[in-house]
């Protein structure tokens, strides 16, 4: 046990909610997107705004010998054309190893080596064919192995190796458990290249004012770490750069790095003395934005006679691509599932994180948990069917508990693993799966058929109370009243869709006794908001939540202390609710609340309401050597349960039903709550089956959605969601982040039950009906 | 080289003077401002661009406005009847249906035209009506439910 007796919240905001918390409450904008009104990035229309478009590498790997312009500055229409040696090579991102524009040499096929800025989309491209680059090929490497062996070209030359970073990680004593177990077991798997593939391609637009001051509206998640990332490329001072976030469609972690095309956009905007938009077309999308991280694993995991799970030992090789964004830092969530996922007494993970002249990788939902989950959870099974114990039950065996700290150093509070497992489990009709696993004996398989059914669950812990990966894991809030008891919230945090501005407005909205209409949210604008890390790790409810709730205290605080001083009477005993202020004894006449900041406003010696909030949460950056320590304030946790039918002459697997159960600690908002774990599944189920960006030797093979094959509202499940509530002492209300462990589970689940329907193990995504049938045909 | 079209849009009639090979999308969003249809892939594939013409609906990714004039287009802003939304917009507004939002107004349009054929789909005719909309937030479940919500209190008289 840790201390977490003395694990104190300077919230104390568990007392029961009254009318807001826990409402499905539609969303502010929700009119605005049914109506076409919502305004994205790829929508905003400037006087003069020009096109810019991106000259990509023709080769992966090539020193850049020439560049020629002239023809499309030449070109009618043309505003700009710009390369790498016009503009000086500042580094940027998270390895300092990428530039705006690629002067010496090219690493990738992503690569931008020029960019054009003309009047209209068609003359922007035509330019961009009328330039000349010539390149000298150097040997290019794709796997990241063979970026590791002796006499590597060098991706990066001014770096003594293709090794970008090494993690090793260990708690208790793995070297020796693996001896002192009675069952171990071990395989290979692989994980495939995925993306985001947000409805809303990449988008910004650059606009500097005569001050040289730079505006530029961007699909980012990260508006106050992108002013610090675009000062670093660009040369300007970050005080100078204003960031604006339109509606945005879709980011899912790719809006976590600054991007070549931001800059350049930038760029393009200083050299035609125009506003200049760059919006990514889709294929563009496919071949330049980020991707999920590839991993191929090794991994042995033991166990004690007696089913007590006993030791995992994972080495991971992880290619990083051409360059190094916060994507190299996935190894720190994969190493959590390793160490933390159900109690281990002994863990190893080692990761290496290469470069290759792959395409970069980037932070996308889960960040880097999909992955780990995948395999460890899989394995979870494997080591299940060897112990000869039912795999629900090896897992409520070895599940987390609550308050109890992890020997990597996780301060677990509440956690409802175990709940979530049963609910899981008993809503999917565990009992009617096959006993005798491996053999498609299933009750529920008929085998006059080919097709087979058969049922798997899979657990995730997550990240619920954000994520320490930055020194600061903070979000500024302000709150105003008006005088007509109009409430806006200013928060640092963004809205990406997930319905975040809705549950602060709830926050606020309980804290203040005012109705949910009552509050606005302003968010999109680092001009005018406090400072935020941004959103990512499912962070935004628990920590912009927590801040909200600060500052609408302040905000309520000053007020029913205005007002007590004016009847001379206690502020603590005073209280609002639905727009009235009262004595919890009566003992005045209650007063309107638009009232109260009225006579604040109408007075000498006024004051005006604004409340102030900033929450930090309560934990650590992990250890450098040991990448041991706290990194949230509190952990989400969940179990899914799949049914899945496969048809044996095909491979086809075709999902039937899928039960979510998640520990989300209280749900401020259900509906949304359920949408991000009814979008989570919906990512995990085309991980599992259908998505893969095929990479070949360097080169997207199929951007277009045709190839990529996210799931369609035709491949999706039942899904059934289930809401286990906890009540976690840190979070807003009780609540713990959701945004990303709704993807988690999922394709482990579903291979846990392909194997249950068919007996046949497969440990490479997507699991496609050629590799599933090539299983069966291998296993015969 | 640029030409005169006509075009009928939500009801109202517009003289646009554009290049023949132009996109109804290009078109609609650059030409009349009607940013509501959103380009998602320019290829056909997505969805997020759909449109009614003559009821039907169509991809404004891949039509050519030549070709529709004196048809009756409707995008994601003639959907409301004046100021009144559609019941399938107050659905998606009530049940969560829009999460970022941006595949949202081809949904609805798909979703428009298949109630206007069949005012009381099942599950079933729904997913297969939906599947050429891709969203990327939502797993489809919620838009589910809201497009038996719409047909639900469309049969109810107000």
């Amino acid at each position: 046990m840790s201390q977490l007796a003395n694990f104190q919240s300077p919230i104390s905001n568990l007392q029961s909610p009254t009318s807001i918390i826990g409402q499905r409450i539609p969303k502010l904008d929700a009119m605005d997107k049914a109506t076409g009104r919502a305004e994205y990035g790829h929508d905003a229309r400037l006087p003069g705004m020009l096109v810019g478009k991106i000259l990509y590498a023709r080769v992966p790997h090539a020193r850049i010998v020439s560049i020629d312009v002239s023809r499309a500055r030449k070109l009618p229409g043309v505003k700009a054309v710009i390369t790498g040696a016009d503009n000086p090579a500042r580094k940027f991102g998270y390895g300092m190893d990428n530039t705006p524009l690629k002067h010496d040499k090219v690493r990738c096929y992503r690569d931008e080596v020029a960019a054009v800025a003309a009047i209209d989309e068609d003359t922007a491209e035509e330019a961009l064919d009328l330039i000349q680059v010539e390149y000298a090929e150097l040997p290019a490497i794709f796997d990241p192995a063979a970026a590791l062996a002796e006499g590597a070209p060098l991706i990066h030359e001014d770096k003594k190796s293709n090794l970008f970073t090494r993690y090793n990680y260990s708690h208790g004593e793995p070297a020796r458990a693996f001896d002192s177990a009675d069952v171990v077991v071990e395989d290979d798997y692989a994980l495939p290249y995925v993306t985001h593939s947000a409805m809303e391609t990449s988008f910004c637009l650059a606009a500097f004012d005569l001050q040289g001051r730079l505006t530029l509206w961007s699909t980012t998640q990260i508006p106050f770490l992108l002013q610090r990332d675009l000062s670093e490329a660009l040369g300007i001072p970050g005080r100078d750069i204003r960031v604006i976030q339109p509606a945005i469609g879709g980011a899912f972690g790719r809006g976590l790095d600054v991007y070549p095309f931001e800059p350049i956009a930038a760029l393009l905007a200083k050299a035609s003395g125009k506003p200049v938009r760059v919006a990514f077309t889709r294929d563009e999308e496919f071949m330049a934005s980020a991707t999920r991280q590839p991993a191929r694993v090794h991994i042995r995991s033991a166990a004690k006679r007696d089913g007590t799970l006993w030791a995992r030992d994972a080495r991971l090789l992880l290619d990083a691509g051409a360059y190094i964004s916060w994507g190299a830092v996935t190894p720190l969530v994969m190493m959590e599932t390793v160490a933390s996922l159900h109690r281990v007494p002994h863990a190893r993970f080692d990761a290496d994180v290469v470069y290759t002249n792959n395409p970069p990788t980037g932070a996308m939902r889960g960040y880097g948990n999909p992955q780990s989950t995948f395999f460890v959870e899989t394995q979870m099974d494997v080591l299940a069917e060897k112990l000869g114990i039912d795999p629900v039950e090896f897992r409520l065996l070895n599940a987390n508990r609550p308050n109890e700290e992890t020997p990597q150093g996780l301060k677990i509070t509440s956690c409802g693993l175990r709940e979530c497992i049963t609910e899981a489990a008993e809503r999917i009709g565990w009992e009617r799966r096959s006993q005798v696993t491996g053999k498609p004996q299933s009750p529920i398989s008929n085998l006059q058929s080919p097709i087979r059914r058969g049922i798997g669950i899979a657990c995730t812990i997550n990240v619920g109370g954000g994520a320490r990966i930055y020194r600061s894991d903070g979000c500024g809030a302000t709150v105003k009243v008006d005088d007509f008891g109009r409430v806006t919230l200013v928060t640092g945090s963004t809205e990406i869709g997930q319905g975040s501005e809705t549950a602060l407005a709830q926050i606020v909205a309980e804290a203040l006794g005012v109705r949910v209409e009552d509050v606005a949210v302003i968010n999109s604008d680092t001009s005018i908001k406090p400072w935020d890390v941004g959103t990512h790790a499912s962070r935004t409810t628990f920590i912009a939540g927590n801040a909200a709730w600060i500052a609408a205290q302040d905000a309520r605080r000053q007020i029913l202390e205005s007002v007590a001083q004016g009847f001379k009477v206690s502020p603590d005993s005073l209280d609002i609710r639905d727009r009235m202020i009262f004595a919890k004894d009566d003992s005045i006449k209650p007063v309107a609340f638009d009232r109260a900041v009225r006579a604040m406003h109408y007075r000498e010696g006024g004051v005006v309401v604004i409340g102030n909030g900033w929450y930090d949460p309560p934990t650590k950056l992990v250890d450098k050597d040991t990448y041991k320590g706290n990194i949230s304030a509190a952990y989400g946790f969940g179990a899914q349960a799949v049914e899945v039918e496969v048809d044996v002459e095909t491979g086809k697997v075709r999902v039937l039903k899928i039960v979510a159960a998640h520990d989300v600690g209280r749900a401020i908002n259900p509906m949304y709550v359920e949408g991000q774990i009814e979008g989570g599944i919906q990512m995990g189920v085309g991980y599992a089956l259908t998505e893969e960006l095929q990479v070949r030797d360097g080169r997207v093979l199929n951007p277009t959605f045709l190839d990529y094959r996210v799931p369609t509202a035709l491949d999706m499940p039942q899904i059934e969601t289930v809401i286990v509530e906890t009540a976690d002492p840190e979070g807003p209300f009780g609540a713990k982040g959701v945004g990303e462990m709704g993807v988690t589970p999922t394709a482990p689940a579903i291979a846990n039950a392909i194997y249950d329907a068919i007996g046949v193990r497969l440990t490479r995504l997507p699991m496609t009906g050629e590799r599933v049938l090539k299983a069966i045909r291998e296993k015969k | 080289m640029k030409q005169v079209l006509h075009l009928r849009v939500n009801g109202q009639d517009h003289a646009v003077y554009v290049p023949a090979h132009k996109t109804l999308l290009e078109v609609l969003r650059e030409d009349l401002n009607l940013t509501g249809t959103k380009h998602g892939c320019e290829l056909g594939e997505c969805g997020a661009c759909a449109v009614l013409v003559d009821g039907e609906p169509v991809l404004a990714c891949l039509a050519l406005p030549i070709e529709l004039q004196g048809r009756e287009i409707t995008t994601i802003e003639g959907l409301a009847d004046g100021a009144t939304p559609h019941p399938l917009q107050t659905a998606f507004a009530e049940l969560g249906a829009a999460q970022c939002g941006y595949c949202t107004p081809g949904v609805l349009m798909t979703a428009k035209a298949l109630l206007d054929h069949n005012p009381h789909p099942s599950r079933e005719e729904i997913r297969h009506a939906l599947a050429g909309n891709l969203c990327r937030c939502t797993g489809y479940a919620k838009i589910y439910e809201a497009v038996e919500r719409a047909a639900e209190n469309a049969k109810m008289p107000k």
